[in-house]
């Protein structure tokens, strides 16, 4: 008996209010040694300073949905700019009361990316949906059949234009990937040196010499009266460039696989195509998916290069807003808006690409 | 008898050797074609539009100003000499912003360690931040702050007493000329040298002796006195050429461009942000049992670090690491689009004026093949010297 009693009294004794709770964790994460008290401090007067001045600047002082005129009289930020210049800066010259269609297709866009991120539903018809789901979306843009009007390359513009070129720049670049990466895994050295010179000459030069070269020598290579509208031109130039790195990152993953697979399969009387279509690339790929995320991130970026050669992606109907004389001198707000749908959209990619890390860890 | 003597005849396409021989001449023959057609339809465009091949337009007159330039330039110059401008301007920047770079990723990385809650989930959303949005918006933006946002010279910010911060650049003041300067940066080359050769002899003793010799503290001691002792002795000069605001502008002292500070500012942010994540994992991968070693031998943390840690984790950061230097380098191509004149600006100008897109072009492409085949050079080395001995 007494002992019992003895331990409910011991179970009664708290730890001191300082070891837990907010106090606990604070002096435990904020305070715990002289240096860190100093920094803590010094973080804590260095947001002081500048937390207060923004959140008026932003929120306080600002204004929303006006005219140019209220924005003149204000402090704070102007956000009109945007809110008036929405559709523009979205879908650029996109013909006005036909813009329904480039937001369908980022609706069907987005649908697909969010049915296909659990990788349960991986299989053959999910694939098969995305082909059908890409060529809607192309169709939509594009028009000229279904009764619907044609609208011409040349007014894409804006949001849609960018994860154009992202998503079908890092889909058609994944195969031609693949293909370099194998053919600089063979034994054959005339091909391996054509992928090899390829694949560092690529990556060696910054993507806005390959997009000059779209846009000012690529007309030369093709034979008289023959044309190539100017986003394909850009769109095969981030292709190229794209499957270089994508080359290099499938490259890790065949270099992943033991070597005893690719006895056993050859000891199974496989040829080398159904070697890797059967044993080496389900197992190459798997690896490489993460990294992969990474240069989607990465390609989705860097389509905001074309800007250099005066597409009108999301960048470039924002500075074509901001040239508006009406608007003139509003750039902070209008691109700290463009910076944001960027790294909401790199930084769903990048939660994902971790969160899928961490799901294929467990071993192959 | 007779079935001994004849060996299979293994048709001709089921021979490896014989097959992968094909494929590889189907290969060759189709790049070559693909190669001819292209080049053929380039000349017949090229005649077509009477645009001249070759490189003699690097002799002509350039005929157009560049804006800055490390050293004289005018319109009356060659193209070959506002090439060199523009490829002086690009190394410049990138060598100033990967130094930049690495001190603040490294501040960073090491933030992102920090015991410290604040600091490290600072350090975690500035690095999320700055590598999920294009480069290329942060230097618009940093232009833009620039021009817009910053007030002209007659309110300018004073940051630190001498430097200045207006739409006009940055403004600092210089020490003015002296001969002095120019000896005691002599001296310091000298004291480099001396260094070098304190190091070698320390490690030397080290190894035969056991000894170990304070070898920090004397080359700083080396560094920082020989060049003060010599200028002291070239008459101490100390007179400063500060920017005084006259009129509408500063006088005197040194201006850095708008441009120049804005690509600076961008690359340099963009960058640190994915060097932190570099030296993160760097030190991370240190095995948390050779700090708890060291640390049971006796060593005291600095010498945990310098010892222990940095060499296991240099041999991770560093390859990494140079890529991102690279990558510095290629993205000051972007200083097209806020009109700092880089070589790929200057390039892309030349290319206007004499209409000559595929020389042009393939400038570009080899000086920054150049910068890549260079970089890749340094990196096989280091690998080599710091590849682990294996027995």
């Amino acid at each position: 008996m007494k002992s019992t009693t003895a331990a409910s009294h011991r179970d009664e004794i708290k730890p001191p209010v300082t070891e837990i709770g907010v106090i606990g964790w604070i002096r435990a994460n904020l305070f715990n040694g002289w240096f860190n008290s100093l920094l803590t401090l010094a973080v804590l007067y260095l947001l002081w300073l500048i937390v207060p001045g923004t959140v008026k600047w932003a929120f306080i002082d600002s204004v929303w949905l006006t005219g140019s005129e209220e924005c003149r009289a204000t402090d704070g930020a102007c956000w009109s700019v945007i809110s008036a210049n929405i559709r523009f800066i979205l879908f650029g010259f996109y013909p006005h009361d036909l813009q329904w269609r480039p937001l369908l297709a980022m609706g069907l866009l987005v649908a697909l990316l969010f049915y296909s991120r659990e990788r349960s539903r991986w299989n053959k018809t999910l694939a098969w949906a995305w082909l059908a789901g890409l060529f809607a979306m192309g169709l939509l843009l594009k028009g000229g059949l279904f009764g619907l009007t044609a609208v011409e390359s040349a007014n894409w513009g804006g949001l849609p234009l960018t994860l154009l070129l992202s998503v079908f720049g890092l889909t058609a670049a994944y195969p031609v990937g693949v293909v370099l990466a194998l053919g600089r895994q063979t034994n054959m050295p005339v091909i391996k040196s054509f992928c090899v010179v390829y694949i560092e000459l690529i990556r060696g030069v910054p993507l806005i010499s390959l997009l000059f070269m779209s846009s000012v020598v690529f007309p030369l290579f093709l034979p008289e009266g023959v044309t190539v509208n100017k986003i394909l031109r850009a769109q095969v130039a981030i292709i190229l460039f794209t499957a270089a790195y994508i080359a290099e990152v499938v490259r890790g993953g065949l270099q992943g696989i033991d070597r005893g697979q690719y006895e056993a399969a050859e000891s199974l009387g496989l040829n080398y195509f159904q070697t890797m279509r059967l044993i080496i690339l389900p197992q190459a790929l798997k690896i490489v998916i993460p990294p992969s995320v990474s240069i989607l991130i990465s390609a989705f970026k860097d389509t905001s290069l074309v800007v250099i050669i005066a597409l009108y992606d999301l960048l470039k109907t924002t500075q074509t807003t901001l040239s508006d004389p009406k608007w003139m001198g509003y750039s902070a707000e209008a691109y700290i808006f463009v910076a944001l749908i960027y790294f909401i959209c790199c930084f769903a990619m990048s939660n994902y690409s971790r969160k899928l890390e961490k799901e294929l860890d467990t071993g192959r | 008898m007779q079935a001994t003597t004849a060996p299979e005849k293994i048709p001709f396409l089921r021979d490896p050797t014989k097959r992968s021989i094909l494929y590889q001449l189907v290969t060759m023959a189709g790049v070559a074609l693909l190669g001819y057609y292209l080049i053929n339809n380039t000349l017949i465009n090229l005649e077509r539009q009477s645009i001249s091949t070759g490189f003699e337009f690097i002799e002509k007159e350039a005929a157009f100003e560049i804006g800055e330039s490390l050293i004289d330039y005018s319109a009356a110059d060659s193209y070959g000499k506002a090439l060199l401008v523009g490829f002086l301007n690009t190394l410049i920047v990138s060598f100033i912003g990967i130094i930049l770079t690495v001190v603040l990723g490294t501040i960073l990385g090491i933030a992102r360690l920090s015991t410290n809650w604040l600091l490290s989930k600072l350090a975690a959303a500035y690095i999320e931040v700055f590598q999920d949005i294009p480069v290329l918006l942060q230097l618009f933006f940093w232009y833009a702050f620039f021009y817009e946002i910053l007030p002209g010279p007659r309110q300018a910010l004073d940051l630190l007493p001498g430097v200045f911060l207006c739409n006009r650049g940055m403004i600092f003041g210089v020490p003015h000329y002296h001969p002095a300067f120019g000896y005691a940066a002599a001296a310091f080359v000298l004291s480099c040298i001396a260094v070098w050769f304190l190091r070698r002899w320390a490690i030397k003793r080290q190894d035969a002796t056991g000894r170990t010799f304070p070898l920090f503290r004397a080359s700083l001691l080396i560094l920082i006195g020989l060049p003060a002792i010599v200028w002291w002795f070239g008459g101490a000069p100390t007179e400063m050429n500060v920017p005084v605001l006259s009129g509408f502008n500063f006088k005197g002292g040194i201006t850095i461009s708008p441009e120049f500070t804005a690509l600076l500012l961008g690359l340099v942010l963009y960058t640190a942000a994915f060097v932190a994540e570099v030296v993160r994992a760097g030190i991370q991968s240190v095995g948390k049992g050779q700090r708890e070693a060291a640390t049971s031998l006796g060593l005291r943390p600095g010498r945990v670090m310098h010892l222990i840690i940095l060499p296991q984790a240099l041999r991770v950061i560093v390859p990494p690491l140079t890529s991102q230097m690279l990558n510095l380098t290629k993205n000051s191509s972007l200083a097209v689009a806020i009109g700092y004149p880089d070589f790929v600006s200057v390039a892309g100008t030349t290319i206007n004026q004499t209409g000559q897109a595929i020389e042009g072009v393939a400038l570009i492409m080899i000086v920054y093949l150049i910068f890549s085949l260079s970089t890749s050079a340094f990196m096989n080395w280091y690998n080599k010297k710091i590849k682990l001995v294996e027995r």
